[in-house]
């Protein structure tokens, strides 16, 4: 007698065999299965994109069209012209003496794309490089150099405490309290902008990258590297008058523009072996090397609802070659999570819910 | 050399046994890599663009091998009905198996998203920018790939009928050579 359980069928037997046809559906149940569980379908309590954007939804309401986080933000564009410096550790092209063309993004914190400028402390600089052969280089930045927390479940926790009360229209301080103090690496952050007044121009802020990245050079060594956008133009802290003024970020940067380019040097910092690369929330010390690695102009500006930057997701995962992402859990779950507001926003375009003007020139 | 009318050529298994594990891990990719905040999302990302094209390049290899050989019929003595759609599901996986790179490319290209496969290397969009038609692609990509799952389970589930209940060598035409 054979074992082999796919020998032909002997002629005699024609009950049906119930054991192998249950085994079989345990086959098909079971993969079936283990789909839904990676998908994430029946445990609604792991943490995911999808429910981080439903709370920044929750928090700020749907805004058709609009990103669900930095909603409220201009368009600009011009060209990064590298001086060839960073090429001893990065082989990427745009580091070159070449010029790449840049959209950009300038933006401000939260969900709500009508929100006052002056809500916040906080700019944001979007970048988009567009290398020759189809590559590209998506950077978003921070006008500070550390970030507020440094997992994706702290700033989950974060946005869950800063959920509105519906009565005073602002978060409770009970809640946010707590979240602070369950929270000590949110300290550097909160010290940082408190010494430092917001900027009273997205054209005289210096902008941050964030998390650390991998630059590989010509012999694809890895150094590690933060950048960021160091303005020509002198810093001035934002005035009561401006604060006072909507919109006074967009209104101040159409009136720059108009009278000339603005110009930063990306400024490319070198970690030494020890320094925190996995941590946002810690910058590095002063004395690390610093190498101007070129120089972004901004030429142009325009509204989102009808500028280039309205359909760019600021990925900030997408690199050419000669730049990695380090192993820092905030750089996938921006990722991931843009990716969920970038879906979100084209899909409500596509349906043709989102409105065609922007709230911040409704009113112009 | 006769003829073997009873089993799949061994290139066409051979595609079959080599497809077969990298698409249902594409498809767990895919499905899991959306779901998730962590690395997991970009090594996952990083490995469903270069598959999904290698996929494309063999389903198109494939095609051609059945294109240009003969698969074994059915047995006569199963019902008319279960022959057509076994026919049938086979056409569909050959639609889904060329659909999803290619929608996952137009949709990449759509989105103005460089469609990067490694190194330095990144193929050329092959759609205009255009969101709407992103909105509609991106949609596209997870319907086509939950049809795929499903045309996936249907064919184990059937595959293993034939192979431990009718034993009718269906199973063994795709499984082995001539003994």
């Amino acid at each position: 007698m054979t074992i082999d359980p796919f020998s032909p069928r002997p002629p005699e037997r024609q009950t049906i065999p119930l054991f192998r046809l249950a085994a079989i559906g345990a086959v098909v149940a079971a993969i079936g299965g283990a789909f839904v569980y990676v998908g994430g379908f029946v445990t609604p309590h792991r943490l995911t994109p999808q429910r981080i954007v439903n709370t920044f939804e929750a928090n700020a309401g749907v805004h058709p069209g609009f990103r669900r986080n930095h909603a409220k933000g201009v368009c600009v564009s011009g060209y990064f012209e590298g001086n060839g410096q960073a090429s001893d550790i990065s082989r990427a092209d745009v580091f070159k003496t070449v010029r790449t063309p840049v959209i950009g993004r300038f933006a401000i914190p939260g969900g709500d794309p009508s929100a006052p400028d002056a809500s916040v402390p906080v700019r944001s600089m979007a970048l988009d490089f567009k290398l020759p052969d189809g590559q590209q280089w998506r950077t978003g930045m921070n006008n500070t150099p550390v970030f507020i927390v440094n997992t994706p479940q702290a700033f989950f926790a974060q946005l869950v405490a800063s959920k509105p009360d519906p009565v005073t229209g602002k978060p409770d301080p009970v809640k946010l309290k707590a979240f602070f103090a369950a929270h000590p690496e949110t300290a550097p952050f909160l010290s940082w902008v408190k010494d430092h007044p917001p900027s009273s121009s997205f054209g005289n802020a210096a902008y941050y990258g964030i998390n650390a990245f991998r630059a590989i050079d010509a012999n694809g060594k890895t150094h590690f590297v933060r950048w960021s956008m160091v303005p020509e133009a002198p810093y001035a802290p934002v005035t009561a008058e401006q604060k006072s003024q909507h919109d006074f970020l967009d209104t101040e940067l159409r009136g720059r523009l108009a009278s000339g380019p603005l110009r930063w040097h990306l400024i490319l910092t070198v970690a030494t072996p020890g320094d925190p690369t996995t941590d946002a929330t810690q910058a590095w010390p002063e004395d690390r090397p610093h190498i101007d690695a070129g120089t972004l102009v901004l030429e142009h500006e325009s509204a989102q609802s009808n500028g280039d930057c309205r359909d760019i997701n600021y990925d900030p995962t997408i690199l050419p070659d000669g730049l990695k992402p380090s192993a820092d859990p905030l750089l996938a779950a921006r990722s991931s999570a843009y990716a969920v507001s970038y879906n979100r926003r084209t899909h409500e375009v596509a349906q043709g819910l989102a409105s065609a003007q922007s709230p911040t020139r409704s009113h112009e | 050399m006769s003829a073997d009318r009873k089993h799949f050529s061994p290139s066409a298994r051979f595609l079959h046994w080599l497809m077969a594990p990298l698409v249902i891990a594409m498809l767990f990719i895919g499905v899991g890599m959306v779901a998730t905040l962590s690395s997991w999302h970009q090594t996952l990302l990083a490995i469903h663009k270069p598959l999904g094209i290698a996929i494309l390049v063999l389903v198109s290899v494939r095609f051609i091998v059945r294109l240009t050989h003969r698969a074994p019929p059915l047995p006569d003595d199963m019902p008319h009905w279960q022959q057509h759609i076994a026919h049938l599901s086979h056409w569909v996986f050959y639609a889904l198996l060329f659909a999803m790179p290619l929608v996952g490319w137009s949709m990449l290209s759509a989105g103005g998203f460089p469609i990067h496969l490694f190194g330095p290397v990144n193929l050329p969009p092959i759609v205009p920018q255009d969101v709407r038609l992103y909105a509609v692609l991106r949609s596209a990509h997870t319907v086509l790939a939950l049809l795929l799952f499903a045309t996936f389970l249907a064919h184990l589930g059937a595959a293993l009928f034939h192979g431990l209940i009718r034993r009718d060598g269906v199973f063994s035409s795709m499984a082995k050579g001539r003994d």
